[in-house]
C-alpha cells in the first residue's frame, strides 16, 4: 500500500538522483518492486503472474523476429513458415519457441486463474483487478487464435473458418459481420492479411492491460493463501529480495519444462494436419482447435443449436466477469471453506472432462458427457456459488498471517 | 436562448452555455462516428473481391448419380446430377418435417425460372460453421438422409441439400445460376 512503507529513497548516485528528481522512475521501482510490502506466506501458486509476464515478453520478442521473415499472403504464407523452419538461421528455434510459447503462456494463465479462484483473489477490493485479468484472457485467446491462422495449414484455415462462422449465429446481421471479418466471401487473402496485422497489434494492447492489472494489484497488494489482509509489518516481507528470488526460481523451473518441449517435442502440442497447406475445398475429417480452447469448443458443440452453442461458449467466459458478485461467501481462501474447496476441485475435473470431449468427435457417449459437463460448469457458477456462500460454515480464520505462519512452523 | 443567467431558487433553467455544451458535444460525437466509419468500412470486402467473376461450367460430362465440386468465390460449389430416385425422395418430404422449409422445386430453379430437377447446384458449405460436407464424392458418407453429411459437428442434409438433423440452422445455399444452354451453367 502506497502510504504504509517508508520514506522516499535517497539516491547516492548523482545521475540517478538528477533523473529521479525530474522523472521518478527510480523512486517508483524502489517503492513498487523493492520495499513493496508483500504477504510473507505466498506459496508457489503466486509465481504464475510473473511467469505469465515472462511468457508475454518472450512471445513478443520471438514474434517480432518471426515477422521479419513471415509473408502474410495465401500464396506464400505456408512456404515462408517452412522456410523459417528450414533455411533461416536459428529460425526453427525462434518458431518453436513462439509456437510452444503460446501453449505455455496458456498453462501459466490457467494456473494463475485457478489460483485466483481457489484463494478468492477476485473478492473485494480486488474485483476490478480480476476483471482486467479476464479482459487479458480474452485478448490472449483472440491473439492466439489469429496467430494459429498465420501458418496457413489445414487446421489454420478450417479453424479460422469455423471460429469466424460463429458470428454468423448473430440474428439478422450475422452474415454481414462474417463478411466484414473476412473481407470477402470466404476465409481468403484479405482475412490472412488482417489477422497478421491484428496478431501483431493485440500483444501490445495486452501489455497495456497488464500494466493496468499491475497498477490495480499494487493499490491493495496481493491476496495470499490465507485470504486475510496483512495487519502490520510482521505479516509482510519486502518484495525484493524475497519474491524476486522466489519468482525467479519458479520462472526457471517453468522455462526448463518449456525448453524440454521446444527442443525435444516441438510438435507434441500441435496438430499434424497443420503441416498440410490450406485447401478451401477439403475439410479435414476431424477439426480440433489447439488444446487450450478445447473446453470452450466442447461447450459450443454441447448445445444442439447454433446460436445457443455460441452464446453458451461466450457465456462460459462471461460468467467469469461477474464471479466477484456470484460468490456470496465473505471468506476468500478455500483453505477455510470446507465444502467449497471440494467443488473447486470438481470444477477443475469438469473443465478437464470438457477438454477431453472437445478433443474427440461429437459421437457416442461424448455428446451426453459434454452436455452434462457444460451443465455442471454453469451450475457451479450460477447456482452453487451464490447458494453455498450463504449456507456454508467456514472454518475459523487465523488472527493474522504471522500468527498462522509461526504456528505452522512450531507445529 | 437569451435566458437570464441568475438561477431562481437554486434551480437554473438550461442556459446558453448548457446549449453550447450539448451542441458541441453532439457535433463531436457525430464527428467521431464519421471518422470511425472509414476505419470500420475499410475491413469490408473490396471492389475486386466483390467483382469476382462468375464461373461457367459444362455439365454434360456429369453422369446421372455423379457430382462434381467447382471453386466459386473461393468456396466449393456442388453440382449433382440427381437420379430419379433422389428427386422422388426430395419431392416426397412434407414441408412440415423441415427445419428450413423449402420445396425441392424451388431449389432447382434457375434465374430464368426454368426448373431442372436433375441438376442440384449448391454452395458446398455447411450452414453451421462453414465446413465442407461430405457426400459429393463416391465413397463418402452421405448421412442418414442420402444427401450430404458434415463431419465437423454432425449436420445431415437430404437429397435436396436441406438440413434434416444436426446443429446447422439452414439448408445448403443455392447460388444464383442460369443455364445458358442445356449443358452450360453460369454461376454467380
Amino acid at each position: 500500500m502506497a502510504s504504509s512503507h517508508g520514506t522516499p529513497p535517497v539516491f547516492n548516485n548523482k545521475v540517478i538522483a538528477w533523473i529521479d528528481h525530474r522523472l521518478p522512475i527510480f523512486s517508483y521501482l524502489e517503492k513498487e518492486y523493492h520495499t513493496f510490502p508483500t504477504p510473507r506466506n505466498f506459496n508457489y501458486f503466486w509465481n504464475f503472474g510473473a511467469i505469465a509476464t515472462v511468457m508475454l515478453v518472450l512471445m513478443i520478442a520471438t514474434g517480432v523476429v518471426l515477422a521479419t521473415n513471415y509473408q502474410p499472403n495465401v500464396l506464400m504464407a505456408f512456404d515462408s513458415v517452412e522456410r523459417i523452419d528450414r533455411d533461416v538461421p536459428q529460425g526453427w528455434l525462434i518458431r518453436d519457441l513462439h509456437m510452444n510459447g503460446a501453449s505455455f503462456f496458456f498453462i501459466a494463465v490457467y494456473i494463475h486463474i485457478f489460483r485466483g479462484m481457489y484463494y478468492g483473489s477476485y473478492k473485494a477490493p480486488r474485483e476490478l483487478l480480476w476483471i482486467l485479468g479476464v479482459v487479458i484472457f480474452l485478448l490472449l485467446m483472440a491473439t492466439a487464435f489469429m496467430g494459429y491462422v498465420l501458418p496457413w495449414g489445414q487446421m489454420s484455415f478450417w479453424g479460422a473458418t469455423v471460429i469466424t462462422n460463429l458470428f454468423s449465429a448473430i440474428p439478422v446481421v450475422g452474415q454481414s459481420v462474417v463478411d466484414w471479418l473476412w473481407g470477402g466471401f470466404a476465409v481468403e487473402n484479405p482475412t490472412l492479411n488482417r489477422f497478421f496485422a491484428f496478431h501483431y497489434l493485440l500483444p501490445f494492447i495486452i501489455v497495456a492491460v497488464v500494466a493496468l492489472h499491475v497498477v490495480a494489484l499494487h493499490v491493495h497488494g496481493s491476496n495470499n493463501p490465507l485470504g486475510i489482509d496483512p495487519k502490520g509489518p510482521q505479516d509482510t516481507v519486502p518484495f525484493h529480495p524475497y519474491y524476486t528470488m522466489k519468482d525467479g526460481f519458479g520462472v526457471m523451473i517453468f522455462l526448463i519444462i518449456y525448453a524440454g518441449f521446444v527442443f525435444f517435442a516441438p510438435d507434441y502440442l500441435g496438430h499434424p494436419d497443420n503441416y498440410i497447406p490450406a485447401n478451401p475445398l477439403v475439410t479435414p475429417d476431424h477439426i480440433v482447435p489447439e488444446w487450450y480452447f478445447l473446453p470452450f469448443y466442447a461447450i459450443l458443440r454441447a448445445i444442439p443449436d447454433k446460436l445457443g452453442g455460441v452464446l453458451a461458449m461466450f457465456g462460459a467466459i462471461g460468467v467469469l466477469f461477474v464471479l466477484p458478485w456470484l460468490d456470496t461467501s465473505r471468506v476468500r481462501s478455500c483453505t477455510f471453506r470446507p465444502i467449497y474447496k471440494w467443488f473447486m476441485y470438481l470444477l477443475v475435473i469438469d473443465v478437464v472432462i470438457l477438454g477431453i470431449c472437445g478433443a474427440n468427435p461429437p459421437e457416442g457417449w461424448y455428446v451426453p458427457l459434454a452436455q452434462l459437463a457444460t451443465l455442471y460448469y454453469f451450475f457451479h457458477f450460477l447456482i452453487l456459488l451464490p447458494i453455498l456462500g450463504k449456507i456454508e460454515r467456514p472454518l475459523p480464520l487465523p488472527p493474522s498471517i504471522a500468527d498462522a505462519v509461526l504456528k505452522q512452523k512450531a507445529g | 436562448m437569451a435566458t437570464p443567467s441568475i438561477p431562481a431558487g437554486g434551480h437554473s433553467d438550461p442556459t446558453r452555455r448548457d446549449f453550447l455544451m450539448v451542441a458541441t458535444g453532439s457535433l463531436a460525437a457525430v464527428g467521431a462516428a464519421a471518422t470511425a466509419w472509414p476505419f470500420i468500412n475499410n475491413l469490408n470486402p473490396a471492389a475486386d473481391t466483390l467483382a469476382l467473376a462468375s464461373v461457367e461450367v459444362n455439365v454434360s460430362p456429369i453422369q446421372v448419380g455423379q457430382a462434381i465440386t467447382v471453386n466459386w468465390r473461393g468456396q466449393p460449389l456442388f453440382i449433382r446430377h440427381r437420379t430419379a430416385q433422389e428427386i422422388k425422395e426430395a419431392d416426397a418430404v412434407p414441408l412440415s418435417e423441415l427445419r428450413d422449409p423449402q420445396t425441392d422445386n424451388s431449389r432447382v430453379t434457375d434465374l430464368a425460372k426454368k426448373v431442372r430437377p436433375e441438376w442440384l447446384i449448391m454452395v458446398g458449405v455447411c450452414t453451421h460453421l462453414g465446413c465442407v460436407p461430405l457426400g459429393n464424392k463416391p465413397g463418402q458418407p452421405k448421412g442418414p438422409y442420402g444427401g450430404w453429411f458434415c463431419p465437423c459437428h454432425g449436420s445431415a442434409y437430404d437429397t435436396s441439400g436441406r438440413i434434416r438433423v444436426g446443429p446447422a440452422p439452414k439448408n445448403l445455399v443455392i447460388p444464383p445460376y442460369l443455364f445458358t444452354s442445356d449443358t452450360i451453367v453460369k454461376v454467380g
